[in-house]
């Protein structure tokens, strides 16, 4: 590709950086010095500019060593990976995590999302505001980072070369300790998540007992079990049991797994992909999280399992960057399996190949959404794509391709385990198997709960130990911003698909916030549409315009005195609502009027 | 090719084949309409090899780019040949049935191993036999080249060359296949067409052939004109050395700066008895005339038809009145016409176009109502039903062949005349770049954000070993002559290879440097190798 | 005369429209299936020239079946769909979209079309009250384009044109996130110093005149600009042996701005900066012409 490139040359550090991902250039024409071969032959043209995917790690690379991207660094990527700058600029552009102006080494990101305001995020936040100046420079405001289970939560990120680099969850943060790192120093390391639930759980048995980095650990709890089963099934076999299991997509969709993966299966357009979506960015929600820290081998194993009965040969974990623990111990852990020959070109001796490439998500809601997902394992933009084509047809690279939630696939484990019937026998009729919650807000115990399908809100909610004492409830928050709030009267609502669909609400991602009547719901309200203002990708109208003017119809609603025109107001809202809902190209649009109209429009909790 | 001297495919071939050489092209620059149908083939998944000396824009989007050494395109041509013999990929069922001559050309070529070709061009062995597999292998495949392959003392065999690679393996004659130049000038394919070639008439019909001969002649009322091949232009020029060409009407050109060695072509304009320019510009060829006719612009002014690179013929149209005393090609010619005795009227450039139709089978069928109805038509077009044609020398694919084998020309590598020697030890060529035309008279006239003023290119190697900087003046010279120019620090050129453009003849004449060598042939001159030497300026007093 | 592999013959597909039953060729597009009913669809993002990017909303319609509206105009006609273009629902989201586009952007430049939907739609983007804009100042960095994007809807077009759809310089991207996203050059660098070669196919394609070619924008400037004073000839372009059809438009004997027709096969709508700009020449001679 002819690219121009005029900024200045990029510095030692960052030629560093980007060669630590894609080694040195072998030529002049990659940015490299000149050998006499150079004279006379250049390669390039489609094997090069099949480097793209390589992007996002590229940044990522030169971020975590600068702690910002410069023209010179972009360009010396964009040289390498022949990608236009411009191009690349509206990559770097549209990652919340990728910093385009200069900035000290260290970043502190304070959440001030829904579970962290009811736990004072805003006062520290203030309080920081005073000691430090305004978000955006050494300290910054974020969205939900999801640790709401210890609220409220930070994240420290110090870049420098790897050996120095470093990347920590800090929950709960006070004010001293986020004093303390601003002034450099050093987080402690913190206490890991326990489950803290009494009685059965299945997905989350290992959490808490295996050690997760250990193969063995986890093979002596009955680890890598299914993948032997799924081996002797073969595909068509495993498939009739996750058909059998009646299994639904835990992502928020709640489409039939069965049929999914049947459909890739089944595509004759070759190779196939899998994709394990781990960017869980829904506030409030950390159930994949918790699976991946606690128990990565189990992610591993299903993926695995995914990979033999759908054909593909390459999987994708894309894992949300404000989760570096996570990442590490699923690389890690995808090291222990390769090794062990669990992945590779011959996994168990079975002559079926496949391996999984983690690729780290970089600051955007968005890319939870499976085709901005892909757009962004291919360097892209996280832009959504619209459906159809659908991934099973057109996904990743245009292949066939499967996409399935963490939560979904280590279900996985138990219906070969058990087998489908068996699975299918758990929860109610149309929603089988156990839930993932993420109680977080003003619960005694906010955490993670695993009930069948069906348990009530209310049964949910005494089970993260109530509310506290002379306390109200307010509302729930179900199913995180894309949800939508329910109220007392609700609260026998059964947690499953069809349950919820009965009174207007989803189960979403599995998250539920709760609110008491301390809880400030307009602050609640008006963080919503600054987040969807925030995360909105921006490429469709109804979306890019229609979450600006939703926030600023819900400040003047909140602001406004004279009832008349706060009920022009709400007239409005309605009216954005219907268009971001109807001809919004992704579920972002089209979900995100969706608390705020429950909480204004439906429930009138605030309002004329 | 063949015969009738077009590009054998259609653009949008490009899109649809698997593999385009692009050979001495920066297409990019030069043809950036044409590169767009290129890169929709690329995008389509089409590899694309570009040989040139230097690594243009066209080159930044090959798969492989071969920078072969200036001048030394037939014994890369050659190799890749005996590559693809010697690897079996030759299409024999092709060149049984449809080409003659075979037998001397795989002669010729079994003597250029790869060794030899690396030594010759400069480029690899490996990668000129990948790109000769690939060639060979691909089931469509074009070639494609402009003046880095014409602007040589042997351009001609040059053309040969790659003619040749297309017989070898059949790709030529089929969709998505074939051989195509791609034409400098919005009308040069046209000028060709209608006979502004020394031995041929309208429909590139042969002059030199009695019944052709007697066909215009009767159809002109009895007219009397020559029947032998006429001189091309560095022939008019030798001529007017010898003073056997004494005086010249010149229409629409500026040899004064466009002609290599332009000392030289001054110095004969200026002698001649009599010379007559006709031209929208008072060009610096004009200022040398007689007698200058101000004309009206071809393609805003008048009407009319031009043909482009995929022989499409399209309607010109008058957009604009020409200025106060400035008029019609046609109007002029038809004035001359009176003037010396013969009053042709005023004739429209439709009825001058149905007269060419009339005598040319292959525009018989372009109407203007169907030019202006299809968007032009692709000649052959020998009826008003016929469509107008895609791809040229299908006949070679019939069994048995229809008319003429395709025969294949034995060509030897020739290296450029202007040799390098320790005195002038830097190779110059020349070329166009993407916002600038030939000698600028018509580009001068907006303002390029891309314009950067003349500079001699070359590589920031070289400029070390010269102790020069970026930018500074220095003086290169020729065997012909020399110039002062600013170096400019080019880091896609090779040590050794310098770039110079023709565009700014008021800011640095390069046409002083450059050797009118010319293809016996073409009568191209070989523009594209000079060999100069590069000297600090002496500051005064020093 | 070739034979060419043209693909296979296409089954027709029997959809309905409004009700009204028609056959059309497996592969068209629904909104290629309004426009053969003569249903005129609002459309800002789409040209047939550049792939479908259905970001504007503006063209949805209803499909039997689908829980959400779809974009026509790269939406492809499947046998039996049962397609809405004037409900109730279409006409709140093209309302919406027409409302909320013209709430942030100056769309007064736009064609007369898109007033007319605006009326038809019965659009008042003034009902938002004071909202945010993407008002900005006028960039004029060099002298062949003008870039004012407090006039840019976001169709993508200019992006397209300049990378993949047809250019393939990709000197502008899209760039930034949500209500901030924007075309731009990298880091926003002035077009000189960008990859920008001045095609002018991104001015080509906008639909808004947030691009627009210099000449154009001083005319306006100095009231001069009159399309009802402009007679537009096709012809060729006197450069290079490509054989690009330009679209002169002239004004008092003076070529004022040159485009190309988006329906012929060497061009498709988009030119070189020779082309584009290179006819200043012709103009110029009265000046240089001497005795």
């Amino acid at each position: 590709m002819d690219i121009r490139t005029t900024g200045g040359p990029p510095t030692a550090d960052e030629i560093a950086a980007v060669d630590g991902i894609l080694g040195s250039p072998e030529s002049i024409w990659e940015g490299g010095g000149r050998s006499t071969q150079d004279d006379h032959l250049a390669r390039g043209g489609h094997a090069a500019r099949s480097q793209r995917p390589l992007l996002l790690p590229v940044l990522h690379a030169i971020q975590d060593r600068m702690g910002w991207v410069s023209r010179g660094a972009l360009e010396y990527a964009c040289r390498r990976l022949s990608i236009p700058p411009a191009e690349a600029y509206g990559v770097v552009s549209f990652y919340g995590r990728f910093a385009l102006d200069e900035r000290p080494e260290l970043a502190l990101h304070v959440c001030d999302d829904i579970a962290c305001k009811g736990a004072g995020a805003d006062d520290l936040c203030s309080a920081l505001e005073k000691a430090f100046g305004p978000s955006g420079k050494t300290w910054h405001r974020s969205a939900c980072l999801g640790l709401c289970d210890r609220s409220p939560a930070a994240l420290v990120e110090r870049a420098g070369v790897p050996e120095e680099r470093e990347e920590h969850q800090v929950a709960p943060i006070t004010l001293e300790a986020a004093q303390a790192i601003l002034r450099g120093g050093r987080p402690e390391d913190q206490p890991r998540p326990q489950v803290v639930q009494r009685g059965t759980v299945r997905l989350l048995r290992r959490v808490g007992v295996v050690d997760p980095e250990s193969i063995d650990s986890y093979r002596k709890a009955g680890g890598y079990a299914a993948l032997r089963r799924a081996l002797e099934l073969g595909s068509e076999g495993v498939i009739r049991e996750v058909t059998e299991a009646k299994l639904l997509g835990r992502g928020g969709a709640a489409f039939p797994t069965g049929r999914k993966w049947d459909a890739v299966a089944k595509a004759t357009v070759r190779p196939h992909y899998l994709v394990c979506n781990a960017d869980e960015s829904e506030p409030g929600t950390f159930k994949d999280r918790v699976l991946m820290e606690a128990d990565p081998f189990a992610v591993v194993e299903a993926m695995t399992i995914a990979a033999i009965a759908t054909g593909c040969e390459q999987g994708y974990l894309y894992v949300r960057g404000e989760y570096p623990l996570a990442r590490e111990r699923i690389e890690h852990a995808i090291g222990e399996a390769r090794a062990h020959g669990f992945l590779g070109a011959d996994i168990e001796g079975a002559g079926t190949r496949f391996d999984i490439e983690v690729r780290r998500g970089a600051g955007a809601y968005i890319c939870g959404e499976e085709t901005a997902l892909f757009n962004s394992i291919e360097g892209k933009r996280g832009e959504p794509r619209n459906k159809p084509p659908f991934p099973v047809q057109a996904g990743l690279f245009g292949k066939p391709t499967l996409v399935n939630n963490v939560e979904t696939l280590v279900n996985v484990l138990d219906i070969l385990g058990e087998g489908g019937a068996a699975f299918a026998s758990i929860g109610t009729a149309d929603s089988t198997g156990t839930r993932l919650f993420c109680v977080s807000g003003q619960v005694r115990v906010p955490g993670l709960y695993e009930v069948p399908m069906g348990t009530t809100l209310r049964a949910l909610i005494e089970l993260a130990g109530g509310l506290r004492e002379d306390r109200t409830l307010r509302a729930v928050l179900l199913g995180g911003a894309a949800g939508s709030f329910v109220t007392e009267s609700q609260l026998d609502v059964p947690l499953s698909f069809e349950g919820t669909r009965a009174i207007g609400a989803t189960l979403g991602s599995g998250a539920v916030i709760v609110l008491d009547d301390t809880a400030d719901l307009e602050q609640v309200l008006l963080r919503i549409a600054r987040f969807f203002r925030d995360e909105s990708c921006g490429q469709c109208v109804p979306c890019r315009v229609g979450t600006v003017r939703q926030e600023e119809a819900l400040k003047r609603i909140l602001s406004q005195r004279e009832t008349s025109l706060r009920e022009a107001d709400v007239a409005l809202l309605s009216d954005i609502a219907q268009a971001m809902r109807d001809a919004s190209i992704c579920g972002l649009g089209q979900t995100a009027a969706s608390a705020i109209g429950s909480a204004v429009i439906q429930l009138k909790l605030v309002g004329p | 090719m063949f015969g009738a001297g077009g590009g054998t495919s259609s653009y949008r071939e490009a899109e649809e084949t698997d593999l385009i050489i692009l050979w001495g092209s920066n297409a990019r620059e030069t043809h950036p309409i044409f590169f767009h149908h290129l890169l929709r083939g690329v995008r389509n998944g089409a590899r694309l090899i570009a040989v040139d000396p230097r690594r243009t824009g066209s080159g930044e989007w090959a798969d492989l780019w071969l920078g072969l050494d200036v001048g030394s395109d037939i014994s890369l041509a050659n190799a890749m040949a005996r590559e693809i013999i010697h690897e079996g990929l030759a299409n024999q069922e092709f060149i049984g049935r449809a080409t003659s001559g075979y037998e001397d050309y795989a002669r010729c070529v079994e003597a250029y191993p790869l060794e030899r070709a690396e030594r010759e061009t400069g480029v690899p062995g490996e990668a000129i036999k990948e790109v000769a597999h690939a060639y060979g292998r691909a089931d469509r495949g074009m070639i494609c080249w402009t003046l880095g392959i014409t602007e040589h003392h042997n351009a001609t065999d040059n053309v040969l060359a790659l003619i040749n690679l297309a017989l070898l393996t059949g790709k030529v004659g089929r969709y998505g296949c074939g051989l195509n130049p791609l034409r400098g000038q919005n009308n040069v394919q046209g000028g060709g067409d209608m006979g502004a070639i020394p031995a041929r008439l309208p429909g590139f019909q042969d002059l030199q052939d009695p019944a052709i001969h007697q066909k215009f002649s009767s159809a002109w009322g009895g007219a009397k004109f020559p029947d032998k091949k006429g001189y091309h232009l560095s022939e008019m020029f030798e001529a007017m050395e010898h003073g056997e060409l004494k005086s010249a009407y010149i229409v629409g050109e500026n040899p004064a700066r466009s002609e290599a060695d332009q000392t030289r072509a001054v110095r004969l304009l200026s002698g001649l008895d009599h010379l007559v320019v006709q031209d929208i510009f008072l060009t610096q060829t004009a200022e040398l005339a007689h007698i200058v006719l101000p004309a009206a612009a071809g393609w805003a002014e008048s009407e009319g038809t031009v043909t482009n690179s995929e022989r499409r013929v399209q309607r010109v149209r008058r957009a604009l009145q020409p200025p106060a005393g400035a008029r019609d090609d046609i109007e002029i010619i038809s004035e001359l016409a009176r003037r010396l005795g013969s009053d042709w009227g005023r004739p429209s450039a439709e009825a001058v176009w149905d007269e060419c139709r009339s005598l040319s089978p292959m525009h018989a069928g372009m109407a203007y109502r169907r030019l202006d109805e299809l968007g032009g038509i692709q000649w052959p077009c020998y009826d008003e039903d016929h469509p107008g044609t895609l791809f040229l020398h299908e006949r070679l694919w019939q069994d048995p062949v229809e008319g003429p084998r395709a025969p294949f020309h034995a060509v030897e590598h020739d290296p450029p005349v202007d040799q390098l020697t320790e005195e002038f030890p830097i190779r110059l060529t020349t070329g166009r770049r993407l916002d600038s035309f030939n000698t600028g008279v018509q580009t001068g006239g907006y303002t390029s954000p891309l314009r950067t003023r003349e500079a001699l290119l070359i590589s920031p190697a070289d400029g070390a070993s010269l102790g020069v900087l970026d930018g500074e003046r220095v003086r290169a010279s020729s065997r012909r002559g020399s110039v002062e120019v600013p170096v400019r620090f080019d880091a896609s050129l090779r040590p050794g290879l310098a770039f110079m453009t023709l565009h700014f003849p008021d800011q640095v004449s390069t046409n002083i440097l450059t050797i009118d060598a010319t293809d016996p042939k073409s009568g191209t001159a070989e523009f594209k190798a000079s060999a100069i030497r590069i000297d600090k300026l002496v500051t005064a007093g020093a | 005369m070739n034979e060419v592999f043209v693909g296979l013959p296409k089954r027709m597909v029997k959809i309905s429209v409004d009700g009204t039953d028609v056959q059309v060729p497996e592969g068209t597009t629904i909104l290629e299936a309004c426009r053969r009913l003569q249903i005129d669809t609002p459309t800002l993002c789409q040209l047939e020239t550049l792939t479908p990017v259905n970001v504007c909303r503006v063209c949805v319609v209803e499909v039997e079946g689908s829980r959400v509206l779809v974009p026509a105009c790269s939406r492809k006609v499947e046998p039996e769909m049962k397609v809405l273009t004037d409900s109730e629902r279409v006409r709140h989201s093209r309302r919406l979209v027409l409302e909320l586009l013209a709430s942030s952007v100056d769309m007064a430049l736009c064609a007369q079309q898109v007033h007319g939907w605006m009326a038809r739609y019965g659009a008042k983007p003034e009902r938002f009250g004071a909202a945010a804009t993407v008002a900005q100042p006028v960039k004029i960095d060099n002298d062949l384009y003008v870039r004012d994007y407090s006039r840019c809807i976001l169709c993508y077009k200019c992006v397209e044109a300049c990378g993949v759809d047809a250019q393939n310089t990709f000197a502008i991207g899209v760039a930034g996130r949500g209500f901030d996203a924007h075309i731009s050059t990298e880091f926003t660098v002035e077009l000189p110093d960008s990859a920008c070669v001045y095609c002018g196919n991104c001015i080509g394609v906008c639909p808004t005149g947030a691009l627009m070619f210099k000449s154009e924008y001083d005319m306006r400037q100095a009231g001069t600009w009159d399309e009802s004073q402009q007679k537009v000839t096709e012809t060729v372009c006197p450069y290079c042996g490509v054989g690009c059809m330009l679209e002169l438009h002239v004004q008092d004997n003076s070529i004022v701005k040159v485009t190309s027709p988006l329906d012929h096969s060497v061009t498709a709508g988009h030119l070189c900066v020779k082309g584009r700009f290179g006819f200043q020449f012709v103009q110029q001679r009265s000046r240089e012409t001497k005795g």
